[in-house]
């Protein structure tokens, strides 16, 4: 749509359709954040303040004090999450390389195998994973929660389609100089797919820091609970004190907020990327 | 003569480079490789194979595992089980009304994004941020908004419509869910709009300008139809996505597709069975009865 042909006031009215949106998108957060600085009297009195008439830090102060297993849980997310995500980088890019470049026998059907995989709901693998946890004895545990998600074919396409579309010249020249495919993978490919390596960092970060329905099946001890696990219980704790509800929930946002608010172009990238070759 | 048929140790190793280049390069590509089919081999194939062997068995949980088969037994109850319809027909209910509708909203607001709009990356930046937000933390800012005294019920009298018991009353409790969902995931789809309108070319919006095609004309005859493709993705991607609703329902209800049932999912019910009742062989049966085991991948 060209600009010049856009009345006065089809402008006005994009821009209107474009900032109600915005603030539609932002209510409830900014709702959360100011409930979370709130003291409960105020928020029992049920008014539509968005600016807390007393200010209070009291409901973060309480959350590290009654909540003492609430840096454990940040703790456990936190070292999931950079598990998860640095094997993905690692595994998803190898097996993309692999299906991209190298040539071995099998490879057409462990590409249809994946494009299969792709198409399996989670809730299908579900009751097994759990079992085969269980039998091994990994329920309740860190390398329960790692190792099942370390690859995901998704990525592993995303990287295919990328080193599909990468040129040939440069690992042809390291063949020359007589490097081997590992150290071809590791000192050149791999160095040159940053930018598709961290469209998919993110999206794996975000993942795994946010995933539900695994922790939910497989961890039952409370030391061992992810935040989202932890903060479903400290709901259940706190049923109506929505003031350490909500203030525990941004403690649990911030970290992706600052992650988002640095890497904002990797997530539209990672979409994209998902998107348009998915 | 004969000299030339004997092979000589050397000579075979000198015959065989192409075979053994072969072996290293399959070798190096299965290396690659390992990772990835151990995980897929042991929590995606052999889970599948199991899931099938669970389904004609029925499985003692507590103490030591048992397994015991019953054949058809399982798929029988599933049909009698009132749960499972209320479950499918929510499932049902919700990806019926929740696909269309952000599929529209995220068209809607990709083309209004790229219609020349000066705060463009902005918006964008802001629009996505209920993607980036955990779903736990996201309902529990919803059900705080849909509270009886609550922000959504003060804004609805405020303008003079009824309000609601948003969380306790089943008519509208799976509503308040499908509002949230929405809300969340639209400008997910929104990006994957407005990454495949750059792909379509100016020159054909300026041959139509110059036949005179208005806005609105544009949009329904040229970007719709180009889109066509991504709206597929879109729409394949929203379904996988709307079926597999979980962690909405179990955090809203507590676990219970509650209030009566009225925000029960199939993949709650599956949990349900195995972890709260245990009774496992059902469980594994239920996902497969899903319309979702005969989509096509997308």
């Amino acid at each position: 749509m060209n600009k010049l042909f856009l009345s006065k006031l089809t402008q006005i009215l994009l821009y209107g359709v474009l900032v109600s949106y915005a603030i539609v998108t932002l209510i409830p957060f900014l709702w959360a954040l100011s409930a979370s600085f709130k003291p409960l009297s105020e928020i029992v009195s049920g008014e539509a303040n968005f600016f807390p008439r007393s200010f209070t830090l009291e409901n973060y102060r309480q959350i590290f004090f009654q909540e003492p297993l609430f840096l454990r849980w940040l703790f456990n997310s936190v070292a999931i999450a950079v598990s998860v995500t640095g094997l993905n980088l690692l595994f998803n890019s190898m097996a993309g390389y692999a299906l991209a470049r190298l040539r071995f026998r099998g490879r057409q059907f462990w590409f249809f195998l994946l494009l299969a995989v792709l198409a399996i709901p989670a809730q299908i693998t579900l009751i097994p994973t759990f079992l085969i946890l269980k039998a091994i004895g990994w329920l309740n545990s860190y390398q329960g929660m790692i190792v099942p998600s370390m690859v995901n074919a998704t990525f592993i396409f995303m990287m295919r389609q990328f080193f599909v579309n990468f040129p040939r010249e440069l690992e042809e020249a390291a063949q020359l100089d007589g490097l081997g495919q590992f150290e071809i993978f590791r000192r050149i490919v791999l160095p040159l797919a940053k930018p598709a390596l961290a469209a998919q960092a993110v999206f794996v970060f975000m993942g795994s820091w946010n995933n539900f329905l695994l922790p939910v099946v497989i961890l039952f001890d409370p030391e061992m609970f992810t935040l989202p696990l932890g903060l479903n219980t400290f709901k259940g704790q706190y049923i109506s004190y929505w003031n350490y509800i909500m203030a525990a929930s941004m403690l649990f946002t911030l970290p992706v907020m600052i992650l988002y608010a640095f890497f904002n172009r990797y997530f539209i990238q990672g979409v994209t990327f998902t998107g348009g070759k998915g | 003569m004969t000299r030339r048929f004997v092979k000589t140790p050397r000579q075979r190793k000198l015959l065989k480079p192409v075979e053994r280049q072969r072996l290293r390069q399959d070798l190096t590509g299965y290396l690659f490789m390992a990772p990835t089919l151990f995980v897929i081999g042991v929590f995606v194939v052999l889970p599948i194979l199991f899931a099938v062997f669970l389904s004609v068995h029925r499985v003692q949980l507590l103490g030591e595992i048992e397994y015991e088969f019953v054949g058809g037994r399982n798929f029988q109850r599933l049909v009698t089980d009132d749960r499972v319809g209320i479950a499918l027909r929510n499932t049902a209910k919700y990806v019926a009304i929740v696909v269309p509708t952000q599929t529209m909203l995220a068209l809607i607001l990709a083309v209004t994004l790229n219609a020349g709009i000066k705060a463009r990356n902005w918006l964008r930046i802001l629009y996505f941020l209920p993607t980036v937000t955990s779903s736990a933390v996201l309902t529990l800012i919803f059900m705080w908004i849909y509270n009886t005294n609550g922000l959504l019920n003060d804004l609805l009298a405020a303008i003079g419509l009824p309000t609601y018991n948003w969380l306790g009353d089943p008519a509208v409790a799976l509503n308040g869910i499908m509002l949230m969902n929405i809300w969340s995931t639209a400008p997910f789809y929104m990006v994957i709009y407005l990454a495949a309108l750059q792909d379509i070319p100016r020159s054909v919006y300026e041959a139509s300008e110059l036949d005179g095609a208005t806005a609105w004309q544009q949009f329904i005859y040229i970007t719709v139809p180009l889109l066509k493709p991504v709206t597929f993705f879109v729409v394949a991607m929203g379904i996988i996505g709307t079926f597999q609703l979980f962690d909405q329902s179990y955090i809203f209800s507590g676990g219970t597709g509650g209030p009566n049932n009225s925000t029960l999912t199939v993949v709650l019910l599956i949990y349900q069975a195995v972890f709260r009742n245990l009774q496992l062989g059902y469980g594994a049966r239920s996902p497969s009865s899903s319309p979702l085991s005969s989509l096509p991948s997308p």
